[in-house]
């Protein structure tokens, strides 16, 4: 990969900061009184997470990392690993556990996501901002307290547990937001 | 209503506050008995600190090619002709200054006392800012960023203390710039690499550093912050702390903006008068110009001459459109301005 002047950075330049690929969040004129001009650059560690800000000299090359987004489907779990399919290519790719975190909660067969990948390892994905689950097992809610927001715990098919209403029932199908993990909606099948 | 007439009409408050907020200015520095001078705009010399960047008027006569950068030497030879007191309110342009807290074209609040040090000038500014925010308050236009407090004494800390407290890295002042950068790293700051081809410079080393890990922990207190005692690499044009060769007089006012981040309000100077350490310091400047292929501007002669006769002094430069921010809550230095240079 190349490398790229301080003053050319813009939002989501990925790039190579202590051997680690970060993505550029926001960047910033500022300008030391007496000091040379430097962009204050807002990134996230797309290995671990987390943001750091570092402020880079104009004029200061900095090495931009080898990161691309693919469309993948979830095929099934092996050991450790997620193993996902390329939806054109057809290339399976394992992804460690550590790189899923909480993901796994809403991984069922089949589902597309978009995966990151660094040097050509996968290092991360994105999962769709609403996804559909099955309730395998809840308690039954009491009959008759619909109101006041009253929630229980709730199976799903993917091994997950989340709060849901009381009216919601084994069998329903249920839509979850992924970026928050709450519960949204029952949805008809 | 168009959206330009409608983008102007919301800032006719805006306007107003500020045009209050000029009126406040003059009236501290009357009531301080300071003459008010209209700097020249177009001079022979804009200033040769390398990260200064000026434009020049082509057309002008060859004696007035730069728009000033500050009316500094100009104010300095006022001093040096016997005006004790003297203040300047006026535009200054700095050619490739864009973002939040920078526009090309902005307002400069200078003003000088003869026969005194930085910390007169230093409990100017205090009262000055103060009275300042009292005036916006009587026409309930100030909005302090939540947290600050002005009515408290402002803390002063020494740059040597404040990058000890927040970047754990015990700074000398006259280390060359390898001993700076392996001070950095061993406290596990970023050290820049390769700049415009060249080696770091002393000044690369510290600034990143301290962007890095000292201002951002500048704007978190709950009052403005007086950093003084530069190390003598960033003395620019003020004159060694007596008793100690490595730092010069000069300071800097941190505090919250209405951005939410730290802003740099003024720079100060207890001023260098002696003419052979100034000289040799422009000299210094325009040889690092040359070997870095930056624009050289001419050492102004006139002002170097009336070094010799100014009179120990300080002085400060204030940012009134960073001013306007802080007291009226503007996030940004666009907010402040009837026209922001993209909209011109």
């Amino acid at each position: 990969m190349g490398s790229i002047d301080a003053s050319e950075l813009r939002k989501n330049l990925k790039l190579l900061i202590d051997g680690v690929p970060y993505v550029v969040l926001e960047c910033q004129f500022v300008k030391p009184g007496k000091g040379a001009a430097f962009t204050r650059t807002k990134m996230k560690n797309l290995l671990f997470g987390g943001n750091i800000e570092r402020n880079i000299r104009s004029g200061e090359k900095i090495e931009e990392a080898d990161v691309d987004e693919r469309q993948m489907s979830f095929l099934y779990k092996e050991g450790e690993d997620f193993v996902f399919m390329d939806t054109s290519s057809y290339e399976q790719t394992p992804v460690p556990k550590d790189f899923i975190g909480d993901d796994w909660r809403w991984l069922k067969d089949s589902m597309v996501c978009n995966l990151l990948f660094w040097n050509n390892k996968a290092i991360g994905i994105t999962l769709p901002n609403f996804v559909e689950l099955k309730v395998v097992s809840s308690e039954p809610g009491v009959k008759g307290d619909t109101s006041g927001g009253a929630m229980k715990p709730a199976t799903l098919e993917t091994g997950a547990t989340i709060n849901v209403p009381l009216f919601v029932n084994e069998g329903d199908t249920l839509r979850i937001d992924t970026r928050t993990g709450e519960y949204c909606e029952r949805v008809k099948v | 209503m168009t959206p330009e007439r409608e983008r102007l009409a919301s800032r006719v408050a805006l306007l107003e506050a500020r045009a209050a907020l000029n009126c406040a200015l003059r009236a501290f520095f009357v009531e301080h008995d300071f003459l008010e001078i209209e700097a020249p705009l177009l001079v022979p010399s804009p200033g040769l600190e390398l990260h200064l960047d000026a434009f020049s008027v082509g057309n002008a006569p060859p004696a007035l090619a730069w728009l000033i950068t500050s009316p500094e030497y100009q104010m300095k030879r006022l001093l040096a002709a016997g005006l004790p007191r003297i203040y300047s309110l006026g535009k200054v342009f700095r050619r490739g200054e864009a973002g939040r807290h920078h526009n090309p074209e902005f307002t400069m609040l200078e003003w000088y006392r003869a026969g005194a040090g930085w910390e007169a000038i230093a409990d100017d500014v205090e009262a000055l800012v103060r009275a300042a925010a009292r005036a916006m308050a009587a026409r309930g236009a100030l909005r302090l960023p939540p947290g600050l407090s002005l009515d408290e004494k402002w803390e002063r800390l020494s740059v040597r203390d404040a990058v000890a407290r927040h970047a754990g890295v015990d700074l000398a002042g006259d280390e060359p710039v390898e001993a700076l950068a392996a001070k950095c790293r061993a406290a596990g700051h970023r050290v820049p690499g390769v700049v415009d081809g060249r080696a770091p410079a002393w000044d690369d080393v510290f600034f990143t550093m301290f962007l890095d890990a000292v201002e951002p922990a500048l704007g978190r207190g709950t009052r403005p912050i007086v950093l003084h005692d530069w190390p003598r690499p960033l003395a620019a044009l003020a004159r060694e702390k007596p008793g100690d060769p490595r730092v010069v007089e000069r300071f800097e006012v941190y505090l919250p903006s209405g951005s939410g981040e730290v802003m740099e309000l003024c720079n100060a100077f207890g001023e260098l008068v002696d003419p052979v350490e100034q000289r040799r310091r422009l000299e210094a400047d325009l040889a690092e110009r040359r070997r870095r292929g930056l624009p050289e501007y001419p050492i102004d002669e006139r002002f170097l001459a009336a070094l010799a006769e100014m009179p120990p002094s300080a002085g400060i430069a204030l940012g009134v459109d960073r001013l306007a921010m802080l007291l009226l809550g503007a996030p940004t230095i666009r907010d402040v301005l009837p026209f922001a240079a993209d909209e011109l």
